[in-house]
């Protein structure tokens, strides 16, 4: 149906794509796998008219073709999905839809347009009210208004980029049902990820692409995830972090009965209790606003708790400020890599030092040489590429961006690390190695703290996993006795199920 | 290291190319203009340069009205460096104005103590005045455009209020203090005929001390990262509060100064002010011309003082408006401001490119 041949495409010095060839069969579902930055958004925007190829050409049935812009791709029938939806969130659904293809006539004909869409919704099983503000709806149902958007076009072959980043569990589960439906009325989905699960999961064939580079076209049955991980990263790579059994020792942090409110003066923190050994990684999981952030945020001093005592090595800290917190013993590697961790503008030898910045100045002046050493140790020690103290935070990648952070962190060498979504983002070489440095950590009798919203990421870590349910904690799991399902339930507030 | 040397002097470059380019502009644009007036441009600039730097003692005025646009430029380059945006810097000017000329008639000192006591009383109003800015924003969330410019029309009218009930010199047909005593002039005659002083040694020390407290001092740091990354410097434990309001106190010590060395240096006495100088706005564009940096604060200072400077001559000489003049300052600020707004633009399109791809 779809032939890309010999498609190159360069940004400056950068190859984003290098003689690329991919062929699309009709009526299969096809995935794009690579790492973040390895080129796969750019193929497909090359394909939609977004950009232009610097080489090779594109075959559309056959025909050799031109695709100067989106309005072209879709006059062909490829339509495209993007990862940030384009919707106006104060129009309805059918006036989403019908946007810039408004049914023929000099008044809109609101009536005919909202059928049009019933109709194509039902035809393709995506269910979603045409009369609904788009602002009201789920993100999964405005995943599916984007669909009905490219299908109303007339797409015959969808181009959905990473679909499933901004759904849960159960979504992605729709998701593929509604993908299995469009194939089977004779559409083909291309879709962008970088999620191996979901590629074997959702997709009949796979093409791995590493730096720019196609590496492969696999049928997805009888692959493996580790399989796939190697060819996208280019090497073996543990997707299950080696870890023996925990030692806890003495109890480090100690939270009694805390309740906070959260921005809006509602309570989202309530009544929450649980202790943190030495030695241990404790997971807290849950689905995202049921209090996890505003709880971190009570922990590292960032935001007063209403009641409840906070305390770390017998030190109360509930109502210390975030240096003196940090002074105490606390490390922490937060959720806002790029908002918090970093002043992006600084150097990394200047970022290296924030939050002891006075430690590293003699006399009143700040000691360039030590930061610099520190800096360089940081980038010895945790890979940080390119390995430049004086580059800007802002020029590093996500993934080494999330390295500089969890290596100050560590360095300092606190007693209780607490780790907020540490690999939100990042690739799977980061993620293996961020993972093996916690667990080291745990090793070496620190404490643990790990929030995150994956649940493999908790699952594959954690020693004791909490689950948190509109700002309490409702369930304790050890996590040999924690499964997938169990945990789901507990975050879905299913009380009183056994985890 | 040869690659880094390279890359600097490849970064100072660039960093010159546009306001240089902007200045050519600016004159070009002048031109048309003294065109419509019907002048002679040729002429006209000719002037401009021979008042500018045509002989020492142009130099030397050139140099005079450079002085306190250090000091302005200083200090709204600094409060900007921690994310505020000082448009008081005026307001804090006129109360130094009139602390330095009281300390200077008042106090009996010792020549040079008695200069420096002057200046000192100078800095510190403009740095009070400047606080209160600074304590207003940190715990009422006033923003410190607003609050600062309303300091600038209560300084204005409470600087005039003082000079009328308390310290006008009786006899005298023009409102104004007393001169300062002779002990708390600044030296001058630096360049002979003109009305250079030693302010301009003060003002580069400042544009050092600037400089060295920015990037070479722990509370510098935090300042930066104050401004460049709230939400940062949170989390590292940095008082977000404690250094505006420090910042804004910094600020109002350059704006100060830069009112203490016009008193001590050029006029000797607070007189009557109808209005706002120019010298606080003025800073503005100098800290935009010179990227908020100290360096290149000394340079844009020098061209708004060149400018100002020569323009008086220009309308006596070749018969072009001063205004002119200020539509070449608009030009040069237009085009070094819109500089930095494609840059931000193009930065944004780099980033998403990179994102995608």
């Amino acid at each position: 149906m779809l032939k890309l041949t010999g498609i190159t495409k360069r940004f400056g010095s950068l190859v984003a794509n290098d003689h690329i060839d991919l062929e699309i069969r009709e009526g299969e579902i096809h995935a794009l796998l690579g790492e973040n930055g390895a080129g796969k958004t750019t193929l497909m925007n090359i394909l939609y008219g977004l950009y232009a190829p610097d080489e090779g050409t594109i075959e559309w049935k056959g025909q050799p073709v031109q695709i100067r812009s989106p309005s072209e791709a879709i006059a062909l029938g490829i339509g495209m999905v993007h990862q940030h939806f384009k919707l106006v969130p104060v129009f309805t659904v059918a006036e989403n839809i019908i946007l810039g293809k408004e049914p023929p006539g000099f008044k809109l004909n609101m009536r005919q347009a909202i059928e049009n869409v019933r109709k194509l919704s039902e035809q393709y099983g995506l269910v979603v009210d045409p009369e609904a503000k788009v602002e009201s709806i789920s993100v999964g149902q405005q995943q599916r208004v984007e669909i009905l958007k490219a299908l109303y076009r007339g797409a015959e072959l969808l181009i959905l980029d990473e679909p499933t980043a901004v759904l849960t569990p159960q979504e992605v589960e729709e998701l593929g049902q509604i993908m299995k439906s469009l194939v089977a009325q004779g559409k083909t989905i291309i879709i962008i990820t970088h999620k191996l699960k979901e590629v074997l999961q959702l997709a009949d064939r796979v093409t791995v692409i590493r730096r720019g580079k196609k590496i492969a076209t696999l049928d997805t049955a009888g692959q493996t995830e580790d399989e796939l991980a190697a060819l996208m990263v280019g090497r073996r790579v543990m997707l299950q972090v080696p870890k023996g059994p925990a030692n806890p020792g003495r109890v480090i942090l100690e939270v009694q009965e805390l309740n906070a409110v959260n921005q809006r003066g509602l309570p989202a923190v309530r009544d929450v209790s649980f202790t943190v050994r030495a030695g241990e990684i404790v997971g807290i999981c849950g689905v995202d606003g049921n209090g996890q952030t505003e709880l971190v945020e009570c922990l590292t001093g960032l935001r007063r708790a209403k009641s409840g005592r906070i305390l770390l090595n017998g030190k109360d800290l509930t109502h210390m400020n975030p240096g003196q917190i940090r002074a105490a013993g606390l490390g922490h590697i937060p959720e806002d890599r790029q908002r918090r961790g970093l002043v992006l503008d600084f150097t990394m030898s200047e970022n290296v030092v924030l939050g002891s910045q006075r430690q590293y100045a003699s006399w009143g002046v700040m000691n360039m040489r030590r930061m610099t050493a520190l800096a360089q140790e940081i980038i010895k020690a945790f890979d940080v590429r390119p390995p430049e103290p004086s580059y800007r935070a802002q020029s590093l990648s996500g993934g080494n961006q999330q390295k500089v952070i969890v290596g100050r962190e560590i360095t300092r060498n606190p007693d209780l690390l607490v780790a907020v979504q540490p690999t939100r983002g990042l690739d799977v070489g980061a993620i293996e190695f961020i993972h093996r440095r916690l667990v080291e950590e745990r090793d070496a009798g620190k404490a643990v703290l790990l929030v995150s919203l994956e649940l493999d990421e908790i699952l594959s870590l954690s020693d004791r996993i909490l689950v948190m349910y509109k700002g309490q904690i409702v369930a304790e799991v050890p996590a040999h006795e924690a499964t997938e399902e169990g945990l789901g339930l507990w975050m879905a507030g299913g009380g009183g199920a056994r985890a | 290291m040869p690659d880094k040397a390279k890359s600097w002097v490849k970064e100072a470059v660039e960093t010159v190319t546009v306001p240089i380019l902007a200045i050519f502009v600016g004159l070009l644009v002048g031109t048309v203009f003294i065109l419509i007036a019907g002048a002679d441009p040729m002429e006209a600039y000719k002037a401009l340069f021979k008042a500018v730097a045509g002989s020492p003692r142009a130099i030397g005025e050139t140099l005079t009205s450079t002085t306190p646009l250090i000091f302005t430029g200083l200090a709204v380059a600094l409060a900007f460096r921690c994310g505020l945006f000082n448009i008081g810097v005026e307001g804090q000017y006129l109360v130094a104005l009139m602390a330095s000329a009281l300390t200077g008639y008042y106090l009996h000192l010792p020549p040079v103590i008695h200069a420096l006591v002057a200046l000192a009383a100078g800095g510190l109003a403009g740095m009070l005045w400047a606080a209160i800015v600074g304590v207003l924003k940190a715990y009422r969330g006033v923003h410190e455009v607003i609050n600062s410019i309303m300091l600038n029309y209560i300084a204005l009218y409470f600087t005039h209020y003082l000079l009328m009930y308390y310290f006008r010199e009786p006899g005298n047909r023009a409102a104004a203090t007393p001169f300062i005593q002779e002990t708390a002039k600044l030296t001058k005659g630096l360049i002979p005929g003109s009305r250079l002083h030693t302010g301009i040694f003060v003002a580069l020390l400042a544009a050092l001390f600037v400089w060295f407290f920015l990037w070479k001092t722990p509370q510098g740091y935090e300042i930066r990262a104050v401004g460049l990354s709230p939400g940062a410097a949170e989390y590292a434990g940095i008082s977000v509060k404690r250094n505006i309001i420090l910042a804004m106190a910094i600020s109002g010590l350059m704006s100060g100064l830069a009112g203490a060395v016009q008193t001590l240096g050029v006029s000797y006495k607070f007189y009557e002010q109808m209005g706002f100088i120019g010298y606080g706005f003025d800073g503005i564009a100098v800290a935009l011309l010179g990227r908020n940096h100290p360096v290149g604060v000394i340079f844009g200072a020098l061209l708004f003082g060149a400018l100002g400077q020569g323009s008086g001559a220009m309308q006596a000489a070749a018969g072009v408006p001063k205004t002119v003049v200020w539509i070449v300052q608009g030009t040069v600020v237009f085009f070094v401001a819109a500089e930095s707004i494609w840059k931000f633009l193009r930065r944004r399109r780099v980033k998403a490119e990179v994102k995608t791809a």
